[in-house]
């Protein structure tokens, strides 16, 4: 297989080299054509994303304000910067994104895994199985957030009842989304329902990438089964596990619309995670230039994340 | 794949290890489906079983969640209500048993058909782009090539809150707020890197000897891609689309923030679906239902390429 398509390859270079062909090809050449292809893209993101992109960073140096238009604009060099990394409230809500990135990633890894552990035994049905487990992953997680305020209310609400029921408490003696010890795990948990199947689906794919025969090498070696999970197993699977946690960071480091409708960032400010402090000072209090500024701050963030995710996507795929 | 794997038998799982596995398996399913079920459910329930305690599983059928979906209603006397003729189909009928008249149709109907078009127009847009630059990429030599395609992927890494101040802004000057215009041109931009990244990855398994043949027999490379590439690459041009698709059908941030009316899409709708003295809950449930259920059959399509999908195309099966 692989000996035929590098000697079919050898002929397309043949083709490719032979003086005159390109010439001989009527209509566009190859280069024009990989120019008028891309373009559009490059332009779209650049309007859309870019040139957005860099009228926040102006902003975010002036006193610029979107619900007062008319007031003349004052250049005021970092000074948004310098207030924002020594603000206590934007350290408390990057503790709270913290408590719920770190959590969500651990929770969802473990589970995730063992999840992927078990349907890699390949019992009978597991395709149906795991595509039913995927469901909730595809659902709008705004919509998701709103139907769990209705499963979390005191009185009235399935999880309460259901925790009432095995812990022998009041089902309306607790509020999940309205009390300031239980709201950050209200966020995770909905979070660990709904992104669980992501790991699992990342992780399946790596369980399946280990060879048989690496295996069946440990069986003759009578290595014992705890032994090959930790010795072949895991190892090998790591790429795909590290691949998913950083997707998953990434993706809750920015989370909104979940958290939005099931809590605002309340009670007070304890799941005020930082895009909703964004929201709040971008779209509520309209400090425009004060929250570009927090924007930049997270981008940067952000992009650091994003490089290393490159670098992790790159090693899987160097496999 | 039968015969592979009775001969690697020293490595499969026993029958008993199966079988405790796919409990465990079938368990966690099970669990994971209730919220959603019972989302379902309350959709049906009448607004008194919905906020019962305990929480009713069992429960007589009621279409008023739908009915409170799809209209508005005003309350009146019971004279009143007396002196009209009879009721107007079902959901006259049901709102006259809680001594109200239906006032009207809701705006549910409108926001869902923004949201059809609105992530349609996306969709079509961010593959159309996505499959040239995909081509592009995968066929040419472009200079910086790996730097272009980090610059496609990393626009995906912004937060939405980040990226909406500045939109809000510009769509505010050129006009564009709260027109569906403007969101679908916001949605192709985020989905873009998307098609763009799986594309590439379908278009590269692609053999180049197909349009190498063909261009041998005097296609020019342009006919080539239209009547060699497109065709072969439809199942990955498919899978591509439905993941546009959903992401846009599920978007909310940029929805909430840009959109008021006009352009608005169902997720920042449905929440503020309420009723008299509080949120409508089988109202709400039954937005919910009827919003998902395009997503749950999408879901099942497109099983086999969801991995590819999440994450961007880095791993295959």
């Amino acid at each position: 297989m692989n000996e035929l398509s590098a000697s079919s390859r050898i002929t397309y270079r043949a083709v490719m080299v032979r003086p005159g062909m390109a010439r001989r090809i009527r209509g566009l050449s190859d280069k024009t054509l990989a120019w008028l292809f891309i373009t559009p893209t490059i332009v779209l993101l650049l309007a859309i994303n870019i040139f957005p992109l860099l009228w926040t960073i102006y902003l975010s140096f002036t006193n610029y304000r979107a619900n007062r238009a008319n007031v003349p604009t004052i250049w005021l060099g970092a000074d948004w910067y310098q207030s924002i990394l020594t603000d206590p409230d934007i350290w408390a809500a990057m503790q709270v994104t913290a408590h719920f990135v770190i959590w969500t990633v651990v929770i969802e890894t473990v589970l995730g895994f063992g999840l992927a552990y078990l349907i890699d035994k390949k019992f009978r049905g597991h395709g149906m199985w795991t595509t039913i487990i995927l469901l909730p992953m595809m659902l709008s997680p705004a919509v998701v957030g709103n139907f769990w305020t209705f499963l979390y209310q005191p009185q009235i609400g399935l999880f309460n009842y259901v925790v009432a029921f095995f812990t022998g408490r009041a089902a309306s003696s607790f509020q999940m989304l309205g009390d300031v010890t239980l709201s950050p795990w209200a966020i995770v948990i909905v979070d660990a329902w709904m992104w669980t199947p992501y790991v699992m689906l990342i992780c399946l794919a790596g369980l399946r990438s280990i060879p048989d025969y690496i295996y069946e090498a440990a069986e003759v070696d009578r290595a014992s089964k705890w032994r090959q999970f930790w010795s072949i197993t895991l190892p090998m699977a790591l790429p795909f596990i590290m691949l998913a946690v950083l997707f998953r960071g990434i993706e809750n480091f920015k989370m909104f619309d979940m958290v939005n409708l099931l809590t605002g960032g309340g009670p007070g400010s304890t799941t005020e995670v930082a895009s909703i402090t964004l929201k709040r000072a971008a779209f509520e209090s309209w400090r425009t230039g004060y929250s570009s500024a927090f924007a930049i701050i997270l981008f940067v963030t952000v992009f650091g994340l994003a490089n290393i995710y490159v670098k992790a996507l790159n090693k899987v795929k160097s496999r | 794949m039968t015969s592979a794997t009775t001969a690697h038998s020293v490595v499969e799982p026993s029958i008993t290890t199966r079988r405790f596995a796919g409990s465990l398996v079938v368990l966690y399913a099970v669990i994971t489906m209730i919220p959603l079920v019972w989302i379902m459910l309350t959709a049906f329930k009448s607004p008194d079983d919905a906020i019962s305690y305990p929480p009713k599983v069992m429960f007589k059928p009621s279409l008023e969640g739908f009915c409170n979906l799809f209209t508005t209603r005003s309350r009146q006397t019971p004279e009143f209500i007396r002196s009209l003729g009879p009721p107007q189909g079902l959901c006259d009928s049901i709102a006259r048993s809680r001594n109200m008249v239906v006032a009207g149709p809701s705006n549910y109907v409108p926001r869902f058909i923004n949201s059809l078009i609105i992530a349609f127009g996306s969709t079509v847009l961010a593959v159309a782009l996505g499959t040239l630059s995909a081509y592009g990429f995968s066929r040419f030599r472009v200079p910086l090539k790996d730097d272009l395609l980090f610059f496609i992927l990393s626009t995906r890494m912004m937060p939405p809150i980040a990226v909406a101040i500045p939109i809000y802004l510009m769509y505010r000057t050129i006009g564009l707020s709260d027109t569906r215009l403007g969101m679908i041109l916001l949605y192709t931009s985020v989905n873009v890197s998307l098609a763009v990244w799986l594309l590439k990855g379908f278009i590269d398994e692609i053999p180049r000897e197909y349009e190498e043949a063909a261009m041998i027999d005097g296609y020019t490379r342009f006919q080539a891609f239209v009547k060699v590439v497109l065709p072969q690459a439809t199942t990955g041009i498919a899978a591509t689309a439905i993941f546009c698709l959903i992401f846009a059908w599920n978007e909310y941030a940029f929805a909430v923030l840009l959109t008021s009316g006009n352009a608005q899409t169902a997720p920042p709708f449905i929440p503020i679906i309420i009723g008299e003295g509080g949120q409508d809950w089988p109202a709400v449930a039954a937005g919910t239902t009827l919003f998902l259920v395009p997503i749950v059959v999408f879901t099942v399509l497109l099983r086999k390429h969801l991995l590819r999908g999440i994450t961007f195309g880095a791993v295959r099966k």
